[in-house]
């Protein structure tokens, strides 16, 4: 077999790099770009679901939702749930990452357990999560009661505070399999003897943790909780089905919000404004973590 | 200070015998070399003594308290310094030297004094505001030193920490090494592969193979006096000839060993000296600036092919031909003498 003697297409790698380039950024365009345009523009028109008319408000829609106790409420749900549930996340991540780190018998299993609650489909873990919380039919009450820790009884998903607390640890248990993972790849790059150094320099448990394991994991942790941000601020479904934001509109969080003002009330300027109002936010939290991430960024030293 | 003690200390990694009965006695204040090949168990015994791994059998004293069993790493009075230097990459070079003080809980005020101290010993002091990345391999291995001098160890261990240098810097770093060992006087058990370092920093070196200490000695006893084949070939550059001369007053299957340099021409010694001659088939002479390496064979021996080694300094001017066969030979005093079956050492 001869090989072409000139320069083929395939050897061309700008035009090649283009060609193979341009799928994934059409799909992007289209399907993410526009109607992120769209949701912009929206937020500042007066467009109702049902009508065609379009009409500029400025303004308005952000006025309007600032000044609604349930928007405000709906704001603050959202930052609680996000920061709380993450916090848990972390925790949850690094202890659970530290067991995963130790040889044990049946560790193959054990992650294949770890990894469920990240595979299964949010609305269905929801709907188990709901009988969890039942106000009839609740397992930690029945627990609780059981082992003599409760002596009253938990409406969970009827109260506003404990509430909020339930779509916390449902969000929680939603993504730290993933966070798991991304800590254990992190401790796995630490190179031991630094580790052994630590034990020999008389590092006990938490010193070596706190100290030399953490910061050195600072980079990878970052990454996971923006992940964890994003996943949990931008979410609908956990919220929708555990309290579809009540009682009376006390655990709303911004996307329940949106869809409940923009697709069930029609009034799509107003939902859009609600869906953008954390975007710039969450870009600056953004910046910022991955900022932190460079910073801390000490891996390969030599 | 304190020496160590180690009994039929084992190591067994499944079917893999990484240290097979290991008793070895440390003096005090002594600079000890573990030297092996890769997989002779020179790490495996040295990270026992450290705690960081466990024995299957044996014991380990350092000074008067038996350590193997249950003592963790920290409560053993040790300071390991690991080849990659281990140094804590976020944290500068005050914080990484400052560690095992604080891990120790030492008040702020003394941990500030003992650092700037070790510093000023390793000549680091403007470095303490940097981090790992920012030096250089001789100085990490500085800041590692410092590292574990701080802590006031009874014994430091160290682990190739001369292999990552480049070759220029590892002969400055050694005689650092010694100088400072010399000065504190802990007892130190420094392992390696490099037979050079090992015969220029040990007071005494273990040579190890195969999980068994082979032979324990000074630099001069090892390299003059080797117990067996496997010493003999493994300590030296080149490594010491070992041919059956076939000679009628040794015993059968007896085989000759000698050191390159004690292989010259026969007449550049003096009528004096008993000599042993060889007829020496030159191959190949090599050209090596202060050392010529002559390649050649021996007629008349066991194993005619084999391959003999002389090394002549470059004060003898002679000149070798290749493809000639010369008249070289050995003082008696040179020879050594060793059992073909079992490897180990005659008198005869």
């Amino acid at each position: 077999m001869t090989l072409p003697p000139r320069r083929t297409f395939a050897d061309r790698e700008e035009v090649l790099g283009a060609v193979m380039l341009a799928p994934a950024l059409a799909y992007v365009i289209l399907l993410v770009g526009v109607p992120f345009v769209f949701a912009i523009l929206l937020g500042f028109s007066n467009a109702t679901a049902g009508s065609l008319s379009f009409g500029w408000a400025g303004l308005h829609n952000y006025r309007a939702i600032l000044d609604d106790p349930i928007f405000l409420r709906a704001l603050r749900n959202s930052v609680i749930v996000t920061v709380g549930s993450q916090v848990l996340v972390v925790i949850l991540a690094t202890a659970a990452a530290q067991v995963f780190r130790a040889a044990f018998h049946g560790k193959r299993f054990a992650r294949f357990v770890l990894l469920l609650p990240w595979a299964v489909p949010v609305s269905l873990a929801a709907i188990a999560w709901t009988w969890i919380f039942d106000s009839t039919f609740s397992v930690i009450n029945w627990t609780l009661k059981a082992v003599g820790l409760l002596h009253g009884w938990l409406y969970w998903l009827g109260d506003p505070a404990l509430a909020l607390l339930a779509i916390i640890i449902v969000q929680a248990w939603r993504i730290f399999p993933f966070a798991t993972v991304i800590v254990l790849a992190g401790l796995s790059s630490i190179p031991q003897e630094i580790v052994e150094a630590a034990i020999v320099d008389g590092a006990g448990f938490w010193r070596r943790l706190l100290v030399v394991e953490l910061p050195l994991l600072m980079p990878v942790v970052a990454v996971a909780v923006l992940f964890g941000v994003v996943y949990t601020a931008t979410d609908l479904g956990v919220v929708y089905i555990l309290t579809g934001g009540g009682p009376a509109n006390t655990t709303h969080v911004l996307p329940t919000l949106a869809f409940q003002r923009g697709i069930l009330g029609a009034d799509l300027g107003q939902g859009a404004a609600i869906a953008v109002f954390l975007l710039p936010f969450l870009i600056v939290v953004a910046i910022g973590m991955l900022r932190l991430a460079h910073r801390t960024e000490v891996g390969g030293a030599q | 200070m304190a020496g160590i003690e180690i009994r039929s200390l084992r190591k067994h990694f499944g079917d893999l015998h990484a240290v097979d009965g290991v008793d070895l006695s440390i003096r005090d204040g002594e600079f000890l070399v573990l030297l092996g090949s890769s997989g002779s168990g020179k790490t495996t015994l040295l990270r026992m003594i450290a705690g960081l791994e466990r024995p299957t059998s044996g014991e380990i004293h350092i000074g008067d308290q038996r350590v193997d069993g249950d003592v963790p790493p920290r409560a053993r009075g040790i300071a390991m310094v690991f080849q990659s230097y281990a140094l804590y990459p976020h944290r500068t070079v005050f914080q990484n030297i400052a560690f095992p003080l604080e891990a120790s809980r030492t008040p702020r005020k003394q941990i500030e004094e003992k650092v700037r101290w070790a510093a000023e010993l390793f000549s680091i002091t403007r470095y303490l505001d940097r981090y790992p990345r920012q030096l250089s391999g001789g100085e990490r291995q500085r800041v590692a030193l410092c590292r574990a001098l701080v802590r006031d160890p009874k014994v430091f261990l160290l682990d190739e920490p001369l292999a990552n240098l480049d070759a220029k810097l590892r002969n400055t770093a050694r005689d650092d090494l010694k100088r400072f060992q010399r000065q504190i006087q802990t007892t130190t058990v420094y392992v390696t592969h490099d037979q050079v370092e090992a015969m220029g920093l040990g007071d005494r070196i273990v040579v190890m193979e195969h999980g068994k200490v082979r032979q324990v000695g000074t630099p001069q006893e090892v390299y003059e006096d080797p117990v067996d084949t496997f010493v003999a070939t493994f300590v030296g550059q080149p490594p010491m000839n070992l041919l059956d001369a076939g000679d009628p007053s040794l015993p059968p299957r007896t085989l000759t060993g000698f050191r390159p340099e004690h292989f010259l021409p026969q007449s550049v010694f003096g009528a004096g000296e008993d000599l042993r001659t060889f007829r020496f088939a030159v191959r190949r002479v090599e050209y090596l600036g202060s050392d010529r390496y002559v390649y050649g064979s021996v007629a008349g021996t066991g194993a005619p092919d084999a391959t003999i080694i002389a090394k002549l300094p470059a004060t003898i001017a002679l000149v070798i031909p290749e493809g000639e066969t010369h008249d070289f030979a050995v003082p008696r005093r040179a020879l050594r003498y060793f059992d073909a079956t079992t490897g180990l050492r005659r008198t005869a």
